[in-house]
């Protein structure tokens, strides 16, 4: 068995994981400062990619990678490198679509933040930027972690978006859900299944891993009250 | 010296207006909830920014809003002392105390934190979180923190309100020590009259958003000026009234005039008596009452009465003992002149 899937799905899902820890906890942060009417509004707009057809995002991005379009068209000519049907391909898909997963819930986790723990940092001469890795991430720290948990898995199971910008080459941007189909498709169905399992092991690590965090966010508030 | 005086439109329906000079030592700014005394407080510290004022410390302008001068709140050095402490949870005791000495050398963080905690008896608790100390403990950790950062102010947003009553007068005495000794003024906000009495040189009366009275504490409790004072500290009778001469007010709910001791300004509004101030041995200013309530405390009873259609009369009695029966009732109690308060509109 060609474990190729296994290894650019995991790199695929962690790179994109941690690009969206940034941009997640970054709009999180911002749209919490935001008045009302922005707020609901960019919400819409930042939570959109979670409802929308998956082949829907495949579409946008390839109208902004595409070798003939703006963005794509721009690389190509200054770094000379393909945006589309490359193994990182991937991960532009896998950002868009995992992105809204992050920024809720750490938006969840900093609404629900005292904000009075902030001003008193400031009152105290603390830093903004102090306050805000120091203080508030390490306070919402259950919240965030399960962000990120949801975020790669989604990462990890995205197919729609991935195979429209990415493709089906075995042994170059082969993950593990284009894989299955591409194996289902040409009657490959017992391998299939071997995938079919290495993704249900991936998938009930997740699971186990966010009830654990829950556990120990409940326990902190039993300790804490 | 701290000099603030600010006009802000909160909402629709909600403005700020305040205006007061707090000097060297504790001022209490008493208020009901919502009565925007906290929001003053963190206009003070510069966590919100008001539309239109001046603020400074000493001659140095924290705020001015003509001049466009605002201070970040993290270079006004002002001590903000939380509701619930707003320790950092995921800090031990001895790193909550030591985060504003960050800038510092190591060795001198240590020896600065190490004397604080020794300061405030926090010792054996260093390694401690939050969640696991005492109010008490709490408390200290917060003042303890707070001096780490060498306030040149102290801000106090109900620090008590969350306690539970036994709890709360030992912490209010070890409060009491700590502001003796901050150099610079201290402001404590509190909608809790016996708090502020207990604890405050001067006070600040606040009501819908305005400031409507400040004087030295005693002096305000003694002789409130207008309804809202009277009522804020705690004078529970209060009538409308009218001018009849020098020593004579007419009461219309009452129908009837009583003479008053101090002197009746013209301008005379309505007057007020406390309830423990009633009387039903003196024989002046006297009222006809039929019982409406009756409520027992542990030292004293409480009666509410109906001295006419539309209003009610408190009298307080304290008990000769905690076990004695309900004083016998009577059929007029009287209004003693010399405990009558003329009041202004405010």
């Amino acid at each position: 068995m060609d474990w190729y899937p296994l290894l650019n799905s995991l790199r695929i899902a962690a790179i994109s994981s941690i690009v969206v820890f940034f941009l997640g906890i970054g709009a999180a942060h911002w749209i919490c400062r935001l008045p009302k009417t922005a707020k609901g509004l960019l919400d819409v707009v930042l939570t959109l990619p979670m409802v929308l057809p998956p082949t829907v995002v495949g579409y946008f991005l390839l109208l902004v990678l595409g070798p003939h379009q703006p963005v794509g068209k721009w690389v190509m000519e200054v770094y000379s490198l393909p945006l589309l049907m490359q193994w990182y391909s991937a991960i532009f898909s896998s950002v868009v679509v995992s992105f809204p997963l992050m920024y809720r819930t750490a938006r969840g986790a900093f609404e629900s933040f005292d904000h009075s723990l902030v001003q008193c940092g400031q009152t105290l001469g603390l830093p903004n930027w102090y306050l805000f890795w120091k203080i508030q991430l390490p306070a919402c720290r259950s919240g965030i972690l399960a962000g990120i948990v949801l975020a790669f898995a989604r990462a990890l199971g995205e197919y729609g978006a991935t195979s429209m910008v990415a493709g089906y080459t075995p042994g170059r941007t082969a993950t593990i859900s284009t894989t299955v189909y591409q194996l289902w498709r040409i009657g490959e169905s017992e391998l299939a299944f071997r995938w079919v399992l290495v993704n249900l092991a991936i998938s009930a690590v997740v699971l186990v891993a966010v009830n654990l965090l829950e556990r120990k966010k409940t326990f902190a508030k039993r300790e804490g009250a | 010296m701290l000099r603030v005086q600010i006009e802000s439109k909160i909402s629709s329906r909600f403005s700020l207006q305040v205006d007061f000079t707090a000097p060297q030592g504790v001022t209490g700014i008493l208020g009901a909830s919502g009565c925007g005394k906290s929001l003053t407080l963190h206009c003070i510290a510069g966590l919100i920014h008001p539309k239109k004022g001046c603020i400074s410390l000493q001659g140095t302008p924290w705020l001015d809003t003509e001049k466009r001068i605002s201070v970040p709140v993290q270079r006004r050095k002002v001590g903000f002392l939380f509701q619930h402490y707003a320790l950092f949870d995921s800090m031990t005791v001895a790193q909550n105390i030591a985060a504003p000495l960050r800038s510092l050398p190591r060795e001198e963080q240590k020896r600065r934190t190490a004397q604080l905690v020794e300061q405030f008896q926090l010792a054996g608790l260093e390694k401690q979180y939050p969640h696991q100390l005492s109010g008490g403990q709490k408390q200290r950790t917060a003042l303890a923190r707070m001096l780490a950062s060498q306030p040149k102010v102290a801000l106090l947003d109900e620090p008590f309100s969350a306690l539970d009553a036994a709890l709360r007068e030992g912490l209010q005495l070890e409060l009491g020590q700590f502001l003796n000794q901050m150099k610079g003024p201290s402001i404590l906000v509190s909608h809790d009259r016996d708090e502020i009495y207990r604890l405050c040189s001067h006070t600040l009366v606040m009501e819908q958003g305005r400031s409507v009275a400040f004087g030295p504490t005693k002096e305000l409790f003694l002789r409130p000026t207008s309804p809202a004072v009277a009522r804020l500290t705690g004078c529970k009778n209060i009538f409308t009234a009218r001018y009849v001469s020098s020593h004579q007010v007419y009461l219309p709910q009452l129908d009837k005039v009583f003479t008053c001791t101090q002197t009746v300004p013209v301008d005379v509004t309505a007057v007020a008596i406390r309830a423990h101030d009633v009387s039903a041995n003196c024989r002046e200013n006297l009222v006809p009452v039929a019982l409406r309530q009756a409520m027992e405390d542990p030292f004293f009873w409480s009666f509410s009465f109906h001295c006419a259609p539309d209003a009610t009369l408190w009298w307080k009695v304290s008990k000769p003992a905690l076990a004695s029966s309900a004083p016998e009732l009577p059929s007029h109690l009287s209004l003693p002149p010399e405990h009558l308060i003329p009041l202004r509109a405010d």
